[in-house]
């Protein structure tokens, strides 16, 4: 797997936290042998879900460092709830993660 | 358009049939709801404007952005909004980038308004965070010193 998605239990809610591995390239770059630029590559967008229902939708971009570490917060989550992550890239490759609140 | 290939070919067609078929993903709705127009733009209010509606934002305390005073590594900085009101929306903005917006989130039911990611920064300059309120848009800026810029460029 390597997109992970982490629970923490705050006072006002759960931090939810996504690591994605992904070059995240900017399309800037060039190669040093063939001098050809490198595409772009990153990821879009990311959703969240908790039991299926969209909660939170961050648009990630070229800005956004390789591997990125996303971070959002939610309240309302009980024990059992199901609390997913699903993004997409540029390139049309996605995955997709879920946890489950304790 | 490329993102549409997913229809006709067969190797985007696997990536996608996995996180498909577990229910995640909605081709409609996340290939509608991405802002392209707010990300390429290289103007600041226009990625803005685009975003919340309005570049017309104050200064507010309900909003904090916590960012490094100096950045290490340019390539690397790690930046985290929060509001202490209801948001709909949070964006944040690298002014001295060649494409301002960097990344941005709608908060549905049940969201907190929280915000945190890794940026990339070419130059020492403000990074602003714009949230959307019901009383309007409120943002919050620091200046980040970078020594080795991260753009790649």
């Amino acid at each position: 797997m390597t997109t992970k998605i982490k629970l923490k239990k705050k006072s006002n809610g759960y931090d939810v936290l996504v690591l994605a591995k992904h070059p995240m390239e900017t399309g800037n770059r060039k190669d040093k042998k063939t001098g050809k630029i490198i595409p772009a590559h990153y990821i879009t967008s990311m959703k969240f879900a908790v039991n299926g229902n969209d909660t939170v939708e961050a648009s990630l971009s070229q800005g956004v460092s390789t591997n990125p570490l996303i971070g959002t917060s939610l309240s309302d989550l009980k024990a059992g709830d199901v609390v997913s992550v699903s993004w997409v890239d540029n390139q049309d490759g996605g995955e997709s993660a879920e946890a489950t609140v304790k | 358009m490329k993102r549409r290939s997913f229809l006709k070919g067969s190797i985007a067609t696997s990536t996608l049939t996995i996180a498909a078929s577990a229910g995640l993903l909605h081709p409609t709705s996340v290939l509608a709801d991405y802002p392209t127009a707010a990300f390429d733009a290289d103007d600041a209010a226009a990625a803005v404007s685009d975003i919340m509606g309005s570049s017309d934002a104050s200064d507010s305390g309900d909003i904090v952005l916590k960012a490094p005073v100096q950045a290490e590594n340019g390539a690397v900085v790690p930046v985290k909004v929060s509001t202490s009101v209801p948001a709909e929306a949070i964006a944040i903005v690298v002014e001295g980038n060649p494409k301002p917006l960097v990344l941005a989130a709608t908060l549905g039911a049940g969201a907190n308004g929280v915000l945190s990611g890794r940026i990339k920064m070419g130059k020492t300059s403000n990074v602003v965070a714009y949230a959307k309120t019901a009383g309007g848009v409120i943002k919050a800026s620091q200046e980040v010193k970078v020594t080795v810029g991260g753009c790649g460029g």
